[in-house]
C-alpha cells in the first residue's frame, strides 16, 4: 500500500514540476485513498508534503530563469490572505453550487487555453508554409 | 510595476487563495492561467512563478492546520519525499517540450480538475 503512495507522490510531483501547481490534485486521493486520512486531515497533510515540492520546483525554475520572484511573493502573501476568507466563505455559501459553478469557469479558462494553443499552432504552419 | 499590473496581481493572488480556501483546490490552477492569459506571463514563467506563490501559500496553511493537530508529518513525508524527485523530473522535462504543449496540458489538467468538481 505504502509503495501506491510513494508512486502518487512522485506522480504528483511530476504534474507539479511540469504544470507549476503543487501536486495536492495526486497527493489527496493517495491520502485519503491509500493511506485512509479522513478529508480534511489529508488537505492539511498534503498542504505539507507540497511545501518541499514547491520549493525545489521554484528553485529549479529560478536557475532556468524562470521565476518572477517578487509578483509571485506578491501573490503568495494575498493568497495566503484570500485562503481564511474563503473557508470563511465556504461556511457560509452552498458547496454544491459553487462547485458546479467554479467547474463551468474552469472550463471555459481550458477553453482559452486551447484557443491560445490552435492559435499558436496554426501560426508555426504559416511560417513554415506560408502560402497554405 | 504599474498600477494596473499591481492590481492585477493582487486580484490573481486573492483569486486564487479565495477558491483554494472555498473549494479546496490548489492555487496554481488558478494562477497559472490568470498569469498566462492575463499578465501576458510565458507558460514556463507562469509556471515558476506559481510553484514560488505556492512556496508561501502551503506554508501559511501548514501552520493554521498543525495548529489544529490536522497535519500527520509521517504520512506527508511518504508522498511529499518522492514527489520532490518527480518535481525534479517534471521540471527538468518542461524545459524540453515546447511552450504550448505546457498551455495544452494544463488545459487537460483543468477539464479533469472541473469534472471532478462536478462529481464530487
Amino acid at each position: 500500500m505504502s509503495a501506491l503512495a510513494v508512486g502518487m507522490g512522485l506522480c504528483g510531483g511530476v504534474v507539479s514540476g511540469l504544470l507549476g501547481v503543487g501536486g495536492g490534485i495526486l497527493f489527496v486521493p493517495a491520502l485519503t485513498l491509500v493511506l485512509s486520512l479522513t478529508q480534511v486531515k489529508a488537505e492539511a497533510t498534503s498542504l505539507l508534503a507540497i511545501i518541499p515540492v514547491a520549493l525545489v520546483g521554484a528553485a529549479r525554475q529560478h536557475r532556468y530563469g524562470n521565476v518572477a520572484l517578487k509578483e509571485g511573493a506578491v501573490v503568495g502573501a494575498l493568497s495566503a490572505l484570500g485562503v481564511a476568507g474563503g473557508v470563511a466563505l465556504a461556511n457560509a455559501l452552498p458547496q454544491r453550487a459553487l462547485k458546479v459553478l467554479f467547474a463551468v469557469v474552469m472550463l471555459f479558462v481550458a477553453a482559452q487555453l486551447l484557443r491560445r494553443f490552435m492559435r499558436t499552432r496554426r501560426a508555426a504552419a504559416d511560417t513554415i508554409a506560408p502560402d497554405d | 510595476m504599474s498600477a494596473s499590473r499591481a492590481y492585477k496581481l493582487a486580484f490573481t493572488g486573492t483569486a486564487a487563495g479565495l477558491f483554494s480556501g472555498l473549494l479546496g483546490v490548489g492555487g496554481g490552477t488558478v494562477m497559472v492561467p490568470l498569469l498566462v492569459l492575463w499578465l501576458g506571463y510565458g507558460e514556463r514563467k507562469a509556471t515558476g512563478t506559481s510553484l514560488t506563490a505556492i512556496v508561501v501559500i502551503a506554508a501559511m496553511g501548514t501552520l493554521l492546520q498543525g495548529a489544529y493537530g490536522n497535519v500527520d508529518v509521517v504520512k506527508g513525508a511518504l508522498v511529499g519525499v518522492p514527489a520532490v524527485g518527480g518535481v525534479l523530473a517534471g521540471t527538468w522535462i518542461q524545459q524540453r517540450i515546447p511552450t504550448d504543449v505546457i498551455g495544452l496540458l494544463f488545459a487537460v489538467l483543468m477539464i479533469g480538475v472541473a469534472v471532478d468538481l462536478i462529481l464530487s
